[in-house]
């Protein structure tokens, strides 16, 4: 059984306060913490190994490329990856979903083609599809959601036809947590002979994934939301596609012979990584996958619907809160967007701030999704390994401080 | 310091909870669109000008609430002011706002210094100033 008040031990800042109160942090969604272990192989890193990888015949720089490459392995066996060849790594979710639509995407879409995504996408799984639609006349339709924010499926064979080159869907929304039922998206979209790519910004982190199993052309995800630093990102693709796709960025480590008429490429998966890397993130990513695998993904995952069944049933008691997203605590990760009536949500934020308390307020980058519900934006309390019932009870106590100071509102 | 004190007075909830000159102008001369892109705000400002002065103006919107307080301020300061005059008072509240200068505020404009709490908290001196950014647009624009 996973003991967050152990685990919150692990995490520096956790012991911090925030504008004099002990923080609690509840917007693990937008970047979690991190704990001393990732803290301290950067640390190292820089104080022991910092070097340049893949040129250095000396030692520090041989153990550097050890370390960086030694990740490669862990994200490969994480994920169910057949070998490390078909990790690429990146700066982040949104790079990932660029690489591909940059190299694939020019490469392979056509005027007319179709891509598939869905209303719940956040705008990285949106915008760089809309630039490569408009470069190459292409057409992007959406896969609808319900009024629960569930993935309207009965609309898929009607989507999802002989002109559609790929399907592009979030494992989990940031926005609501909602997690979708993609194996029949997956189904539909190879049996029109299009590519799946899997937005896992949300899912690596919560929900035991084998890209495999799934049979998912690409899994885009970042380090920075599953206990990693930022600036570290993966791509996964199938390594028959990785393969045949052109290079993106050129530069030092992505060449095989270069002269001045011309350059050949590496192999994969130096062949889409230009450039010196973000290498001692690399390294403390490792540390960070160890620490999930050690709690366990399957643990976090059920200690997350414990806490989400805790704070629905104690904001369900408050009067004059809305709460988005899907009952279904199965289909639910760690995240839950709420508003009350008549309070803005960045006023909400303001007021739990001052109480120590940090939610995210705002459209979280899913502007489709909040005017689809007509609504400017919520706020969203996203949960992680080391929150506690304790958290959400100053959640609900900050509320009440809302609905204290805004009452003559709120009475309307 | 509180937000209670600094931020949430009763002046800036009445505002917010009862917003003056709040809906669409009709028949306008100007219209002007205000927004806050990082924080979703939105801001319309419809002013009916005779010759040079604000003869009417009105402001809708979605926001918090001190975007749209400090709009129900602005439009209830401006009405029926000249064009320089209500510059003025934009110019003043900006500088007291965004380079903390002591300003002197009329007793016309007391609810103004109301929002000057804001500058404790710089992530929302935007949302009080939006309304001010959104009628200077509109009214430069009347130059052209």
């Amino acid at each position: 059984m996973l003991d967050p008040y152990r685990l919150k031990t692990d995490f520096p800042i956790l012991q911090t306060t925030m504008n004099g109160k002990p923080l609690v942090f509840l917007d693990s969604a937008a970047s979690s913490q991190k704990p001393f272990q990732v803290i301290d192989a950067i640390d190292k890193y820089y104080k022991e190994q910092n070097a340049n990888i893949h040129r250095g015949v000396y030692y520090i720089s041989q153990k550097a490329t050890e370390l960086y490459e030694r990740t490669r392995i862990k994200v490969a066996e994480f994920i169910g990856a057949k070998c490390g060849k078909v990790i690429i790594f990146t700066r982040n979710t949104t790079e990932s979903i660029n690489l591909v639509t940059q190299t694939w995407g020019r490469k392979n879409i056509g005027r007319g083609d179709v891509i598939v995504l869905t209303e719940l996408e956040h705008h990285s799984n949106i915008v760089p599809w809309q630039m490569l639609a408009e470069e190459k006349s292409a057409v992007i339709k959406y896969i609808p959601i319900n009024s629960d924010s569930s993935l309207d499926l009965s609309t898929l064979d009607t989507l999802i036809d002989y002109r559609t080159k790929i399907v592009a869907v979030s494992q989990m929304s940031n926005a609501t947590g909602t997690i979708h039922d993609i194996k029949h998206i997956v189904q539909k979209a190879h049996s029109v002979g299009a590519l799946f790519l899997l937005d896992g910004a949300q899912g690596a982190c919560h929900i035991k994934t084998n890209v495999q199993e799934l049979d998912v052309d690409f899994y885009a995800f970042s380090a920075h939301k599953m206990l990693g630093p930022t600036g570290v990102g993966v791509l996964y693709g199938k390594e028959e596609i990785l393969e045949r796709m052109p290079p993106w960025m050129g530069g030092g480590d992505m060449i095989n012979d270069v002269s001045l008429e011309r350059s050949t490429y590496a192999d994969l998966p130096a062949r889409l990584e230009a450039g010196t890397p973000n290498i001692s993130g690399v390294i403390a990513f490792k540390e960070a996958i160890e620490y999930l695998e050690k709690v366990g993904l399957d643990e976090i995952h059920h200690h997350e619907k414990i806490l989400n069944e805790y704070a629905l049933e104690r904001l369900n008691n408050l009067s004059g809160i809305t709460i988005y997203g899907v009952n279904d605590l199965d289909k639910r990760g760690g995240v839950i967007s709420f508003n009350l009536d008549g309070v803005h949500a960045h006023d909400v934020g303001s007021i739990l701030d001052e109480e120590g308390i940090a939610i995210r307020v705002g459209h979280h980058c899913a502007q489709p999704f909040m005017k689809k519900m007509k609504i400017a934006g919520t706020c969203r309390a996203s949960f992680y390994l080391y929150n506690t019932t304790e958290d959400i009870d100053r959640l609900i106590d900050g509320i009440k401080q809302v609905k204290e100071i805004f009452g003559r509102v709120l009475k309307r | 310091m509180s937000l209670r004190d600094d931020l949430y007075k009763e002046v800036i909830l009445d505002h917010y909870e009862n917003p003056r000159n709040y809906g669409v102008l009709n028949p306008y001369s100007i219209h002007e669109r205000g927004v806050n892109p990082l924080c979703g705000d939105e801001l319309e400002l419809y002013l009916l000008m005779k010759e040079d002065i604000v003869e009417n103006i009105m402001f809708s919107g979605k926001g918090c609430s001190i975007s749209q307080s400090s709009g129900s301020m602005m439009t209830e300061l401006v009405k029926g002011k000249n064009k320089g005059d209500a510059l003025s008072i934009m110019a003043k509240f900006k500088k007291a706002i965004l380079e903390d200068s002591n300003e002197n505020f009329s007793e016309d404009e007391a609810d103004l210094e109301s929002l000057l709490g804001v500058k404790k908290y710089p992530v929302r001196v935007k949302c009080a100033v939006l309304a001010w950014n959104t009628l200077e647009q509109a009214l430069k624009e009347r130059e052209l």
